[in-house]
């Protein structure tokens, strides 16, 4: 009698398993982004006008208004309080709560560049080389004021932890382009110039799979050691032994899914080939030396250093090429409150170049319309001064209320500026992006309609933008 | 006239039109449906929580047309009448606005409306709707908030299946499809299946001997309940426990620093070898604190409200900081003692499930009197290098105790002297004499700190546990509106959820100690439920709820209710007996079956939800290194204790950590805790260690009520190539090669049983000997390869590096079976 309840748990099985195997199989299979595979879950929803993401997060906060949002007003306000109209007695950490906000302009040049004038820091002098690539936004903004909810809220679409990452949204939504290598790869850079004093840490969870089957979640490349945990063969097996051993194990899996009858044993069977061919695959990949000196000398002298900012650029270049979806690649040690004149230079110098290249690279290759890259903390930060305030010393606490990311390529359109705020750069006054816009942004470009990516879960269909609204920002497609 | 007027098909017909199809359609489908046989709670509660009560259902403001469906009654219930129509008019769904709405052609009509991203309905789930409102529309009160009652065994056809309840459920279902169970599992597989289930590690040799030998009809039974008896069992089950209440070696968030929390971990594992009756095993967490003379125990226990992520003191504001702790705390007692997602309601009043946000804030006011700063201490003191945080206890013995005293009194003497010496110095106006005195300061100060950094050390190596404390005065509750913790609402009282039976009527304020007991109150419809599930889960991968972390309306119809209801209201009129329900389930016939059928049977049902067949799973990350580390011989019988860190890759903690994080760098550990049962490994929250996360260990930042299994290429690195792995295959293989009674098929048998349970067959064992060989024969072309395998591993005598090198990776594979990482 209980028939038709079965029925339907049948058929919602069936559906899972369907949109599982579409997600997997079907389109690596198809290995197309075309909308034909349209399957359960109807991803792509539109034509996608790019295949690739790398995100390049600078984790700890880069101060936007010393290198991106230009603010010529502030110079005359220099040490005075700000007014209390701009700040209207908002929130803020518990580290410049209830002192005085004096106003903090900074220290370095701006210059117009590009066919469209794009203000540009003169410490990103490579980037505003190529500033007809760019789209700054001006006008980003976050809930958090903290740097772990903050870092969650931009990877995951959620303070709280425990949502999957953008990559393991995508690598659910969209499956996999390659056969032999990860869908969402992490990138960790090992080292930066300005400054620990305040490094930031980071989580597993920024690029995890939360709910979703943690097949899903990024794999972080590591920087010493196999780039991919345990991927080399331990001493005393080479690649012979391997070979004959795995063929011993198949054997015997499959003498063992003929009597059991569960296909599980066969995916067991196929990962571990899969492995198998990951150890070829992953170190020619990271293998970089045989990438010309002109290529090299593209992304600047720290390419050559393991582990550093530029060579993750160029990995994440070769990873495109091979079929990786999504690529994030973690900077730290953006996170000024103090001395910020004196180590913002070195943040800069860390990615100016490398970033500029791996977008003059990309597009050499015919990739970069294929693929947008991200440019973005998880936070501003504050137009008044945090500590000791001279014109050259200076520090800036943490500010949610409006920040600057670039984004390139994908379809985005180059050489503009989006979105504005105020003559402090405290609040924004036209075109907010916020972070849930621009994940849908993202995903919109990628042929995913952002309310339709959902996974099941708590009785929620759960979603990567979450409950609250956002919006694709078409202002900036090209 | 708008467009969509004038496009639209003259409505009558096209509806018609609509309805005749739908009918159609189902002719076939529903021939053996009749309109009794419809159920509410079954069959149409689910479809209207998944496409309807988000904009009709318990969420009042969001409520759309003043109309809910998730009830009958009621003005805007969907029995009301409005409009001059019904929503839902009882036998008549021509006459009810429901039906029109959900079969209409028309994007503006019908419901769930196009745009809202909610799933049409399918032809079947309209013929549901059409026939349980011509059988009357009658609404039934949730299954789950419903207190279980104990049903009558079922008649079954096959009368000697199983003389058992539990088995009677299951074979009725069976047959009801035509269905039959499997044979019993071989006596190798059952003893390895029950051995996996309780006790986390798979059957030694011996007892594999002693139970094939074991010829009486008592032998299973006699097995169980040594079993049961074992202290691994309570490591076993403390393992499924951590998850649920997110235990972590880490405070989670900012620095990640360590937070001592492995005397709760002790006292988990501790009550379930204690068999302690589940009633206080959850009154003691919820409010240990609240006895009037707890003991030790009871006091460790309720640091389960401690075990939430906290920031450490710094950057947030701490009034936010406190807020998030509290929203936490209540989370993690939805989602443990409630199985359901209470958290949906910290913003607004539940979508699918009857929680109001009120009665969020009610529960919110138990658990928001800690005396306690809501932000981890300063980086100073030993109780930051203990990683406790007030309030807590130390688990001392009497000499201890003592110890402290004498040194506290050294203390404070030594710190007297220094004052002393301090006062002369400055009364002092003699040269001379101020020279003496300043060396006499100088000493004294040194004797303070000798004697403080000896109290200090010793203070170090004792337990400590972080408990729940009320602060004296009663810290007042309110609503949060949309969870900000600064937009204060009305104020609230401390009360059960509105949909649940109520809290006894008390003068004065009720406490966590009155929560707690109506939790285990026999009104209580989901304390002993979701418990009895989640320990179903255990033995079948599948709890009869499958969500198991959900009970709600959107959680999963149970498999079998009825069953799920004999277990539980067996399982209270036990006394809440664990161990007895466990045992319950193991003996019986549908626990024992095989669990091999044909490919077809596993597509019909791959999760063995009909349970027409022993249940198959992939083994959990523990219980894979734990198996490792048994079969080889290397695992650790050491019981409790602080966390440990075996060898992980270099670095982890390194790439994501701050260096200012205590302890910023990862230092494994040496010899005996490095074999340790995987329960014990050190859990840093931002990073947890990759041998448990590859194979789906979840990151305890959140309570789990069931992990989810994959199968990925860097699970299979993992198990190919990680170093303890293959050190335990040498290990295993230097074990049989020292035995030189053994010829290498011997040696085979002896590997293969230890590791699998069962005797390799001819097949079987021709495949691995020929491996063997070719194995040794590269080993013996390329000496320098099988020298680096053996290093720091000499074979034994009579053996060859290549013998050993080759046995080593014969191990291996093996390690490397599906049928070793799987339960089955």
């Amino acid at each position: 009698m209980n028939d038709i309840r079965e029925e339907h748990n049948r058929l919602q099985a069936r559906r899972q398993f369907l949109k599982t195997s579409a997600m997997g199989l079907g389109a690596t299979v198809l290995g197309s982004m075309l909308p034909q595979t349209s399957m359960a879950l109807g991803a792509p929803h539109r034509v996608p006008k790019a295949k690739h993401v790398i995100f390049l997060f600078m984790a700890g906060a880069p101060s936007h208004i010393d290198i991106l949002d230009y603010k010529p007003q502030m110079e005359k306000m220099f040490r005075k309080p700000l007014p209390e109209s701009v700040h209207m007695g908002q929130r803020v950490t518990a580290m410049t709560k209830g002192k005085e906000k004096l106003v903090a302009p900074s220290m370095f040049k701006f210059r117009q560049k590009g066919q469209n004038g794009v203000w540009m820091s003169e410490l990103l002098p490579h980037l505003s080389n190529i500033s007809d690539d760019l789209c700054v936004i001006n006008s980003m903004r976050t809930n958090a004021i903290n740097h772990d909810p903050g870092k969650t809220f931009v990877c995951t679409g959620s303070e709280i932890p425990g949502k999957p990452s953008m990559g393991a949204w995508l690598s659910y939504g969209l499956g996999s382009m390659n056969r032999d290598l990860p869908d969402f790869i992490v990138l960790n850079s090992a080292y930066w110039t300005g400054g620990t004093r305040n490094t930031q840490g980071l989580y597993n969870r920024l690029w995890g799979s939360g709910f979703l089957p943690s097949k899903h979640q990024g794999v972080a490349f590591q920087t010493a050691g196999d780039p991919v945990l345990f991927l080399s063969n331990p001493k005393g097996i080479d690649a012979r032994v391997r070979r004959r051993m795995l063929d011993a194990v198949g054997a015997l899996n499959q003498k063992h899914f003929d009597e059991i009858g569960d296909a599980e044993i066969q995916t067991t069977i196929a990962q571990q080939e899969l492995a198998f061919r990951m150890q070829a695959s992953v170190p020619e990949l990271t293998e970089v030396s045989n990438e010309p000196d002109h290529i090299q000398e593209l992304y600047g002298p720290e390419v050559r250093k393991n582990g550093s900012f530029a060579r993750n650029c160029l990995l994440a270049r070769r990873m495109i090429e091979r079929g990786v979806r999504f690529i994030q690649i973690f900077h730290r040690g953006w996170d000024h409150h103090t001395i910020l004149p004196k180590q913002l230079p070195g943040q800069c110098f860390d990615i100016d170049q490398p970033s500029a290249a791996l977008i003059q690279d990309l597009k050499q290759r015919g990739l970069l319309e294929d693929t947008i890259i991200v440019f973005a903390g998880e936070f501003g930060r504050t137009s008044f001064c945090q500590g000791k305030l001279e014109r050259d010393n200076y520090g800036r606490d943490h500010h949610p209320r409006a920040f600057s990311a670039w984004m390139a390529g994908g379809g985005i359109k180059g050489g503009i500026t989006h979105g504005e705020t105020d003559d402090f750069s405290y609040n924004v006054v036209k075109d907010t992006v916020n972070v849930r816009d621009l994940h849908a942004t993202l995903l919109h470009q990628l042929g995913v309609n952002h309310e339709r990516l959902t996974f099941p879960f708590q009785g929620l269909d759960q979603r990567l933008t979450g409950v609250e609204h956002a919006r694709v920002v078409k202002e900036i497609l090209a | 006239m708008k467009m969509r007027d004038m496009i639209r098909p003259t409505g009558l017909a096209a509806l018609a039109s609509r309805q005749l199809a739908v009918l159609g359609c189902l002719v076939f489908a529903s021939a053996a449906l009749s309109a009794q046989d419809v159920q509410f709670n079954r069959d149409i509660r689910p479809i209207l929580s998944d496409r309807c009560f988000q904009c009709h259902g318990p969420d009042a403001p969001e409520r759309k047309a003043k109309l809910r469906l998730d009830r009958a009654d009621g003005p805007e219930g969907a029995h009301r009448i409005r409009k001059e129509t019904a929503a839902i008019k009882p036998g008549s769904p021509e006459e009810s606005a429901l039906w029109h709405r959900i079969t209409s052609d028309d994007a503006d009509e019908v419901m769930p409306p196009p745009g809202s991203h909610k799933k049409e309905l399918t032809a079947h789930e309209r013929e549901l709707f059409r026939r349980w409102i011509q059988a009357g529309g009658k609404y039934q009160d949730f299954w789950a908030f419903v207190p279980p009652s104990k049903p009558e065994a079922p008649q079954v056809k096959n009368d000697r299946w199983s003389q058992r309840a539990l088995d009677r459920f299951v074979l009725r279902k069976l047959e009801t499809k035509g269905m039959t169970p499997s044979q019993t599992a071989d006596r190798r597989a059952v003893i390895r299946r029950v051995t996996l289930d309780l006790t986390g590690l798979p059957p030694t040799r011996e007892e594999i001997r002693a139970f094939l030998a074991d010829e009486s009809d008592l032998a299973y039974e006699r097995m169980v309940d040594r079993l049961l008896a074992s202290p691994r069992y309570g490591e076993h089950m403390t393992k499924y426990w951590l998850d649920l209440v997110r235990f972590s070696d880490t405070n989670g968030i900012h620095h990640d620093h360590y937070r001592e929390l492995t005397t709760y971990r002790d006292w988990v594992m501790r009550a379930f070898n204690a068999n302690l009756p589940y009633d206080d095993f959850v009154t003691y967490q919820l409010a240990g604190d609240l006895y009037p003379e707890p003991t030790r125990d009871q006091l460790i226990a309720s640091g389960f409200n401690r075990l939430h992520l906290i920031i450490d003191v710094g950057t947030a504001l701490p009034e936010e900081s406190y807020t998030r702790n509290v929203i936490d705390r209540v989370t993690s007692v939805g989602t443990a003692f409630m199985g359901l997602t209470v958290q949906c309601a910290v913003c607004h009043d539940h979508k699918y499930d009857p929680i109001k946000s009120k009665d969020f804030y009610q529960l919110f006011a138990f658990f928001n009197n800690l005396d306690a700063k809501p932000e981890t201490g300063g980086r100073s003191g030993t109780d930051f290098k203990r990683g406790l945080q007030p309030p807590y206890i130390n688990l001392t013995t009497a000499a201890q105790e003592a110890r402290i005293k004498e040194l506290d009194k050294r203390v404070s003497e030594a710190d007297k002297r220094a004052k002393l010496s301090k006062h002369d110095l400055t009364k002092s106006t003699d040269a001379t004499r101020k020279k003496t005195l300043t060396a006499q300061v100088k000493q004294a100060e040194k004797d303070l700190k000798a004697v403080k950094a000896e109290r200090d050390a010793f203070m170090m190596g004792i337990p400590g546990a972080m408990v729940m404390k009320e602060k004296a005065e009663k810290r007042p509750a309110y609503m949060l509106i949309r969870g900000a913790y600064d937009n204060r609402g009305e104020q609230v009282e401390r009360g059960a959820p509105a949909f649940l039976p109520p809290l006894p009527k008390k003068d004065g304020d009720r406490t966590r100690m009155d929560l707690a007991r109506w939790f285990v109150s026999p009104e209580n419809p989901l304390t002993a439920r979701v418990a009895v599930n989640r320990f179903w889960q255990q033995f079948f991968g599948v709890g009869i709820v499958k969500t198991s972390e959900d009970f709600g309306a959107q959680g999963e119809w149970p498999s079998h209710p009825d069953l799920l209801d004999f277990l539980t209201v067996s399982f209270v009129e036990s006394g809440w007996d664990t161990k007895s329900l466990m045992k319950r389930i193991v003996m019986s016939e549908t626990y024992k079956q095989d669990s091999r059928a044909t490919p077809e049977q596993f597509v019909r049902d791959p999760e063995n939800r009909l349970l027409a067949r022993g249940s198959r799973f992939r083994m959990d990350s523990e219980m894979i290194r734990d198996q490792a580390l048994a079969t080889s011989g290397l695992l650790s019988s050491a019981l409790y204790g602080k966390s440990v860190k075996p060898p992980q890759p270099k670095g982890l903690w390194k790439s994501v950590g701050m260096p200012s994080s205590y302890p910023s760098v990862y230092v494994q550990d040496t010899g005996e805790k490095i074999y340790r049962r995987s329960v014990y490994t050190f859990w840093k929250r931002g990073m947890p260690p990759p041998q448990m996360t590859i194979l789906n260990a979840p990151s305890r930042e959140e309570c789990i009520a069931r992990r989810e299994r994959t199968n990925t290429p860097l699970q299979a690195l993992l198990l190919m190539n990680e170093q303890e792995y293959l050190k335990a295959a040498r290990r295993l293989a230097h074990r049989t090669l020292t035995d030189r009674s053994l010829d290498s098929a011997a040696r085979l048998n002896a590997i293969y049983e230890t590791i699998t349970t069962q005797l390799p067959d001819a097949k079987e064992s021709k495949t691995l000997l020929t491996a063997v060989k070719d194995l040794e024969a590269v080993y013996r072309e390329s000496p320098a390869l099988a020298a680096q395998l053996c290093e720091g591993a000499p074979p034994p005598p009579g053996s060859t590096q290549a013998d050993l090198a080759a046995w080593t990776l014969l191990v291996s594979s093996i390690y490397n079976l599906d049928i070793v990482k799987t339960r089955q």
